[in-house]
Order: structure tokens, then C-alpha cells, then sequence
């Protein structure tokens, strides 16, 4: 558990000492060392601490929990440059890639599929995929999301208040359409929902190893039952449908299975947390959605920029390369820091301010280059419904304890909150 | 008859879909995934308002003005 909120939840754009800040100072002075990443004070702003990061855009030297300094990009034009150049690699089993916490320095360095490799071997995994992930096929799943999302509602609406809205509502709607795009059970959702949060947040490494043992025993046992017993799922799908290339092997099947089930309910039950926090601290812009005066689709949008869950990109340079008046030499960590980057104020004015009439188009939520996500307009989808479900079926919904006193995570994996207590 | 017109390379293309939600009365994806430019807008340019939004959405740089 991270600690609680401990500072005051105002818009930035109010704080003096926010206001003062002389950028060509910060700049031009040497930059003691910060650390990468840290704790969130505010669930939905970028640490404090960062500061020194944001006055140095776009890019600054930080330091990864093992004393290693590595880079960090923060502006909006240069993280799109580096986020599409192939000299940054991203194979997690190289030993000079950069780690955020202690417990992913010493697992065990094993695959994972499409987001720890490059091209060309990443474009031919990624192509397999594509098909079940496009903008038309996540539209006809759309009735089945709302299906999904009316369901828990009612029966949010049968228990009555108060309700913890993480277990009743955030992680099961991704978690339910994940496993009927993917064809895993969701009777077993318990199992892996504990996995891969003892996956992605530990404690240890032998929690991480265990977690990972564990959801590729019981994912592989699951793909060989599909063998003989087929079901319906894009997991089904990979291992019946005929590849030019020949049948997908039994390993490669099980870490696209990890890697979708866990990006697939995680994220998007993180968006779904902490936009609903988010709001809920937003009066007027909750009122505005409310009144119609936005759509669902805008206020998504502007989330994922404002909240830039996946925090902190890693790559490693496997050339040195200019940029940005400087080299990043060959062997260094870079890292991106998408909540400075969607706050570049170059490119969105107020970046401070969750604003429903800017085009907030064109941020880093969902990364960029070849490896921007395979299932964003899932995300899409499921947060457009998901949330206009939500306020309109619950327009009292409010939090059931005062903001300070409810726990979000720790500032080295995904953002969002670890529950959220609310009443209507 | 030579102009420019908005292309897309499939090469390129990694199926985020980004111009087919951008500018869909233009874009869509065919049944691998990939992005292309609908029937009768190959002659689209830069001009239309959303096309250039789309190029720049674009996370590979896969869509383009390209002389005919």
C-alpha cells in the first residue's frame, strides 16, 4: 500500500510557487540528480518532485533506484521523435535496460511478447493481432461491453451504497471483456487478477517470478485444452487459424496471452478508478459532462492525457545518437515521462487544467511509434461506456470518505487508485 | 493529371488505427488491420481539416501526401 494523499489537492495552476518558477534558471543551473520514478502526492498530478524535470524540458538526467542515471524525455516533440526511432530498443532480456524498481532487477529476464521486442521480429507478432484490435472490430463489440457494464451496475444498485468501486466496478468491466475477447475464462478472474497485480507490483522479485510462473502454468494448460476443445477468443483464433508463416508455437501463444490479459484489464481498470476520482474532485467539469455539454468520448480523451497512467517508458540506446543539443551514447536508459510530456505546455495550454474544450488529441497516453497500443481503442471503447454508464445510472455518485483518506499506487508501475470508496 | 493525394503505406502501417478514428470519413481498415484509404478519397488532400490531423496521429509516420 502506498502512503495516502498527504498534500493538498489544488489545481497546480493556483500554486505561487508553481507560478514563480523561472524556467531559464532552472535550465541553465546544474541539476542535482532526481530520482525516477516517484510516488504521486496528488493520485492525478505529476509528483512534486518532478519539478526540476519539467523546467529542463524536453530532456534531463535522472536517477533509477539503483544509483544509475539514465535519461529522461519530457517534452511532447522529442518524445515523439525518440518513441519512433528504432535505435531505442525495447528488449527487456538486454542487461542494460533500465528498470524502475528493485523487484524487476532481479527476475529472472524471460520474453515478453510485443512490448519487450523489436522489429522486424515485434511487427510480425503485432500483425497477427492487429485484426481482432481494429477500430471496427472493437465497435461490434461495443454492445457487449454495455452488457457488461449495465450488469454491474444493477448490481452495484441492488447492494446499495456504499461500495468500494475497484472490485464492483473498475477492474471487473476490462477484466470480463478481456476474457471474452481473449476466450479465458472468467470464472477464474480472482486467479489472475492476484497474479498479475503480484506481477506488476511485487513486493520482491520472487513474488514477481512466482506471479509470472503461475499465470503462464495455468495460460498454457489453457491453450492446450483449446487444442482439442475450441472455443471463441482471439486466443482460439491464433492457434486454428492457418499462418503463412506456419502455427504460432505453444511458448509465443502463452506470452501473447500474458501480456493481453494483463495490459487488458489493468490499464483500463486504472483509467477507470482514477478518472472517477478525477471527476468527482472536478465539480464543474463533472457538471459540465453532466449537462451534455461534452461527450463521454472528450472526457476520455482528455483523462488520458490529464492522468498518463502508463508513467515512465523505458527503452535503451543501442547506438549513440544526437539529440536535443546533446548524445545519448550507446548503452544508456531512457525513460519517458508521459505525465510531463502530456503536460508539454508547447502543445497543450493549460496543460495543468482538465479542460474539456481543448483537443487533447494528440497525447503520449497510449505511447507512440510502433509499439503505441495494440489495444487503445479497446480502452476507448470501454472507457466511453464505462464511464457514461457510470454517472448516468449513479448522478449522486460521490466519494464515500474524505480524497486524502483513500489509497492510490506507488509511483513505479501503472497510476490509479487502489480503491475508491463511494457512495450515491 | 498529376496532384497529391493522402496514401497510406501498409508497410508501415501498425494498425493503431488512429487515422481511421481521426478522420473516418476517409480511413478505415481492411480485415488484417491495416489502415487504407477509403474508395473515392484517394484524391483527399491536406486541405480536408481532419486529414492533416490524421497524419500527424499517426504513430509510424504511414500516412501521407504523395504526388500521383
Amino acid at each position: 500500500m502506498t502512503e495516502p494523499m498527504t498534500e493538498p489537492m489544488t489545481e497546480p495552476m493556483t500554486d505561487p510557487a508553481r507560478q514563480d518558477l523561472d524556467p531559464i534558471a532552472h535550465a541553465t543551473a546544474p541539476t542535482p540528480a532526481t530520482p525516477f520514478p516517484q510516488d504521486r502526492g496528488c493520485p492525478y498530478h505529476p509528483p512534486a518532485g518532478y519539478e526540476p524535470l519539467r523546467a529542463a524540458r524536453p530532456l534531463s538526467r535522472v536517477t533509477l533506484f539503483d544509483g544509475r542515471s539514465v535519461w529522461a524525455v519530457t517534452g511532447h516533440a522529442l518524445a515523439r521523435r525518440l518513441l519512433a526511432d528504432p535505435r531505442l530498443s525495447t528488449d527487456r532480456t538486454h542487461p542494460d535496460f533500465p528498470v524502475p524498481a528493485e523487484r524487476f532487477a532481479n527476475v529472472e529476464q524471460r520474453r515478453v511478447a510485443l512490448l519487450g521486442v523489436d522489429d522486424p521480429e515485434h511487427n510480425v507478432q503485432r500483425r497477427m493481432l492487429i485484426p481482432s484490435f481494429s477500430v471496427k472490430r472493437i465497435g461490434a463489440l461495443r454492445p457487449r461491453i454495455q452488457e457488461t457494464v449495465d450488469r454491474l451496475l444493477d448490481a452495484m444498485e441492488r447492494q446499495g451504497p456504499p461500495a468500494e468501486l475497484v472490485s464492483a466496478y473498475a477492474l471487473p468491466v476490462p477484466s470480463m471483456v478481456i476474457c471474452a475477447l481473449l476466450g479465458v475464462p472468467y470464472a477464474d478472474h480472482e486467479f489472475f487478477e492476484e497474479c498479475s497485480q503480484r506481477l506488476l507490483r511485487g513486493p520482491g522479485a520472487a513474488d514477481v517470478n512466482r506471479a509470472r510462473d503461475e499465470l503462464e502454468e495455468y495460460l498454457g494448460a489453457l491453450i492446450d485444452r483449446k487444442r482439442t476443445e475450441p472455443g471463441e477468443g482471439l486466443l482460439d483464433e491464433l492457434i486454428h487459424r492457418d499462418h503463412p508463416d506456419g502455427p504460432v508455437d505453444r511458448e509465443e501463444l502463452i506470452s501473447f496471452a500474458v501480456i493481453l490479459l494483463i495490459a487488458g484489464h489493468e490499464t483500463t481498470a486504472n483509467m477507470i478508478s482514477l478518472g472517477t476520482f478525477t471527476l468527482l474532485r472536478h465539480p464543474e467539469q463533472l457538471a459540465a459532462l453532466r449537462a451534455g455539454e461534452t461527450t463521454t468520448a472528450v472526457v476520455v480523451e482528455e483523462l488520458l492525457r490529464f492522468l498518463s497512467i502508463a508513467e515512465g517508458l523505458q527503452r535503451l540506446a543501442t547506438e549513440d545518437m544526437e539529440v536535443a543539443g546533446t548524445t545519448i551514447r550507446k548503452g544508456e536508459g531512457v525513460v519517458f515521462s508521459t505525465s510531463l510530456i502530456n503536460r508539454d505546455a508547447d502543445v497543450f495550454p493549460r496543460a495543468e487544467t482538465l479542460d474539456w474544450d481543448r483537443p487533447a488529441r494528440h497525447h503520449l497516453a497510449f505511447g507512440f511509434g510502433v509499439h503505441q497500443c495494440l489495444g487503445q481503442n479497446l480502452a476507448r471503447a470501454e472507457l466511453d461506456i464505462a464511464m457514461r454508464s457510470l454517472f448516468e445510472r449513479l448522478p449522486n455518485l460521490r466519494l464515500a470518505v474524505p480524497a486524502q483518506e483513500i489509497p492510490h499506487k506507488p509511483g513505479d508501475t501503472i497510476q490509479g487508485m487502489l480503491e475508491l470508496p463511494v457512495a450515491w | 493529371m498529376s496532384g497529391v493525394g493522402i496514401q497510406v503505406d501498409k508497410e508501415r502501417c501498425v494498425g493503431a488505427g488512429m487515422c481511421a478514428l481521426t478522420a473516418p470519413d476517409v480511413f478505415t481498415q481492411d480485415d488484417d488491420g491495416l489502415s487504407e484509404v477509403l474508395p473515392g478519397r484517394a484524391e483527399t488532400t491536406g486541405g480536408h481539416p481532419l486529414v492533416a490531423e490524421a497524419m500527424r496521429a499517426c504513430p509510424v509516420g504511414a500516412v501521407a501526401l504523395a504526388a500521383d
